[in-house]
């Protein structure tokens, strides 16, 4: 359904593109969401900075193919996904997006294994490159190690028992496993303090790189920015209203 | 498959609930089936009571009483029918046989059967299985009394025993025929029919115990000794009913026709398969009703189940949340919570079968001795089984209720996690 994406990361320059987008949640007095144009190109690390109610959630919905547009074109890798029906989206997001909330992020009754390698499921394209070289397992527990979890916790038997931090680390390497394009970090580091923050920051950005991946970083927090190798406000990319009818 | 296992691993996570709701469904089920084992075991012993015998004569009444009061010892009898009447029964060419039943008596909660020893040659019953006896044999003195399997192990009675026959059908009797003791000559095999609760003696011996009676009572100042009365002329006046064969089934009707026409006497002839019918007729409708409680009981249980995953659904947003990030589509979110449903349903129905068959064989010799219901252990009928898959179908359309409602707030809630 989403054959002929993987060799578009070459052509296109930019990973993200889009272009006329306006949504409105269903409903009336709903949330609505335009963007005129914005794109990204590939392997950047962006940091896109948005205060509460700006719209960040609607804009990764739509980024992640989660909710379509009512009208706009949305291209991702070279698809524009605003043409493909929603269960086809949905495979198209567990193929090329790793994706890491900020808090909650695993399944509390599953193995700290099982959590990383729950998106190979829905995407066997990601699922070929993480056995690549062995076992689903074994890159989980390489991807784990390399994000500095300690080796007794990668057999854990259930993730309820994490810290935070570790948590989050758990997120990172279910969203970087199998290698996919895109990923999309929503305010991950604000549930850490500031050390943390940096110790994670640190070893997400060296796996990113790693991949080849592009990262796109939601936070409100504007002190990290020196980090990262683009800032953007998410003002400046949408406008929101409140009730508009398209 | 992870997903599969993840959602095996959320239901351990609520073990509790689950096994809580696993149950009730188990016990539904559990009533469900055990209603309609009972339910056929009783029609089962019902029929298997009677087998081999074309017609039950008694005075006029109703056949479903007629039957019952004769072959069930349910119920008593309005009328007797006189010696001279079934004389004239017996003495016709198409009859094979004639045998006459005396109730009215009881000996410790046990109906006394007065008859003649044609009854354990006759008598048959379960696809025409005749009595047999476990030890001694049929009375061959006056005051010779055979008795049933379920008497002799209730009572304790060994062959040569004495027993005291008591007038009335009472349990604990006030009037015994203490005067004349009985002699245990036989005892029977089991059958699971009220033969088993049945002391038999013979014709005679109910003339006996009743010569110095009248009206229910000893007549004052009158006591005739057992020794007296073995001299006197014994000869039956009359009975409850009778079991008739014949030498030809085609008899049948002429011969039932003939008796219900009966100038002398007003008497009724019953078809004791036909008489059976009437009365599922008449149970029909209470047999329906159970069915339907039980039906209600299951619909119970699974819309317990229904309430027990909606209830989870709002601290499981996250859980779904999660899962579309990762790229679980709505209809995989649904199907995961009707394959719940349908776990539950099917483990439900599972534990439901084995308590099923655990309480049979816990059950079964205390249901046999206390209402003489012989309940088979078979493996569930083939009707049961369309019953079984039916309800597991209908617990996975049930788990369609908050499956479609995680749908929605999947819809909505997308990958946004909301706690």
């Amino acid at each position: 359904m989403v054959a002929g994406i993987a060799k578009s990361r070459a052509e296109s320059p930019n990973v993200i593109r889009m272009s006329g987008v306006h949504f409105a949640w269903p409903g009336r007095d709903a949330f609505t969401l335009t963007i005129d144009a914005f794109s990204l190109p590939a392997a950047k690390r962006i940091l896109l900075i948005g205060p509460s109610g700006s719209g960040k959630s609607t804009f990764l919905s739509l980024l992640c193919g989660i909710v379509a547009p009512q009208s706009g074109a949305i291209d991702i890798l070279g698809t524009d996904i605003t043409k493909l029906p929603a269960s086809a989206r949905d495979g198209f997001r567990a193929e090329h997006f790793g994706v890491i909330f900020q808090i909650f992020n695993l399944l509390p009754y599953g193995t700290v294994i099982d959590n990383v390698l729950l998106p190979l499921s829905f995407a066997p394209g990601r699922r070929a490159r993480a056995t690549a070289n062995g076992t689903g397992e074994a890159e989980a527990v390489r991807l784990l190690t390399r994000l500095g979890l300690e080796p007794r916790l990668t057999r854990g038997p259930s993730a309820a028992n994490l810290s935070v931090g570790q948590q989050q680390r758990v997120a990172a390497a279910r969203a970087l496993i199998g290698s996919p394009e895109i990923i999309v970090a929503d305010e991950p580091t604000s549930a850490l303090d500031r050390n943390r923050q940096a110790a994670f920051l640190d070893l997400l950005f060296t796996q990113v790189t790693e991949a080849g991946a592009t990262l796109i970083m939601v936070s409100h927090d504007e002190t990290l920015a020196g980090r990262f190798d683009e800032v953007m406000h998410l003002d400046a990319i949408a406008t929101s209203g409140q009730g508009g009818r398209r | 498959m992870i997903v599969l296992r993840l959602a095996l691993q959320s239901l351990r996570n609520r073990w509790l609930t689950a096994v809580l709701t696993v149950f009730a469904i188990a016990v539904s089920i559990m009533l469900l089936l055990g209603v309609e084992k009972v339910r056929t075991g009783a029609r089962q012993s019902f029929a298997d009571t009677i087998s081999g015998t074309d017609l039950i004569v008694g005075a006029r009444s109703g056949s479903i009483q007629l039957l019952l009061y004769a072959v069930f010892r349910i119920g008593n009898a309005t009328n007797n029918i006189t010696w001279a009447s079934l004389q004239d029964i017996a003495s016709r060419p198409e009859v094979a046989w004639v045998v006459p039943l005396s109730l009215g008596d009881s000996h410790r909660g046990f109906r006394v059967l007065g008859t003649t020893p044609d009854y354990f040659t006759h008598y048959k019953y379960r696809q025409a299985q005749g009595l047999r006896f476990r030890a001694g044999g049929p009375f061959t003195d006056l005051f010779d009394a055979v008795v049933g399997a379920d008497v002799a192990s209730a009572l304790g009675y060994k062959v040569n025993d004495p027993i005291v026959v008591s007038h009335g059908l009472g349990a604990i009797s006030f009037v015994e025929h203490d005067d004349k003791p009985f002699r245990v000559s036989g005892i029977l095999e089991k059958t699971g029919t009220p033969v088993d609760r049945t002391v038999h003696v013979s014709l005679e011996a109910i003339e006996a115990i009743h010569v110095d009676w009248q009206s229910g009572g000893r007549i004052p100042g009158q006591s005739i000794s057992a020794a007296e009365v073995r001299q006197m002329d014994l000869k039956p006046k009359a009975m409850t009913a009778a079991l008739v064969g014949l030498k030809s089934r085609l008899a049948t009707f002429r011969l039932q026709r003939a008796i219900n026409e009966y100038r002398e006497e007003p008497l009724s002839a019953i078809l004791p398969g036909a008489a059976l019918q009437e009365l599922w007729g008449l149970v029909g409708t209470a047999e329906t009703a159970l069915k339907a409680v039980s039906a209600m009981v299951v619909a119970t249980a699974l819309l317990g189940m229904v309430t027990m995953i909606l209830t989870t659904l709002n601290e499981r947003r996250r859980e779904m949340a999660i899962l579309r990030s990762v790229g679980a589509r709505p209809r995989t979110i649904l199907g995961l919570l009707m394959a719940e449903a349908g776990l539950l349903t099917l483990a439900g129905v599972a534990v439901g079968v084995v308590l099923l068959y655990a309480a049979l064989l816990l059950l079964r010799p205390y249901v046999d001795v206390t209402y003489g219901l012989h309940l088979p252990i078979e493996p569930p009928a083939p009707p049961e089984v369309t019953t079984l898959a039916f309800i597991a179908l209908a617990g996975c359309l049930a788990g369609l209720l908050p499956a479609l409602r995680a749908y929605r707030l999947s819809l909505a809630d997308g990958m946004m996690i909301r706690t």
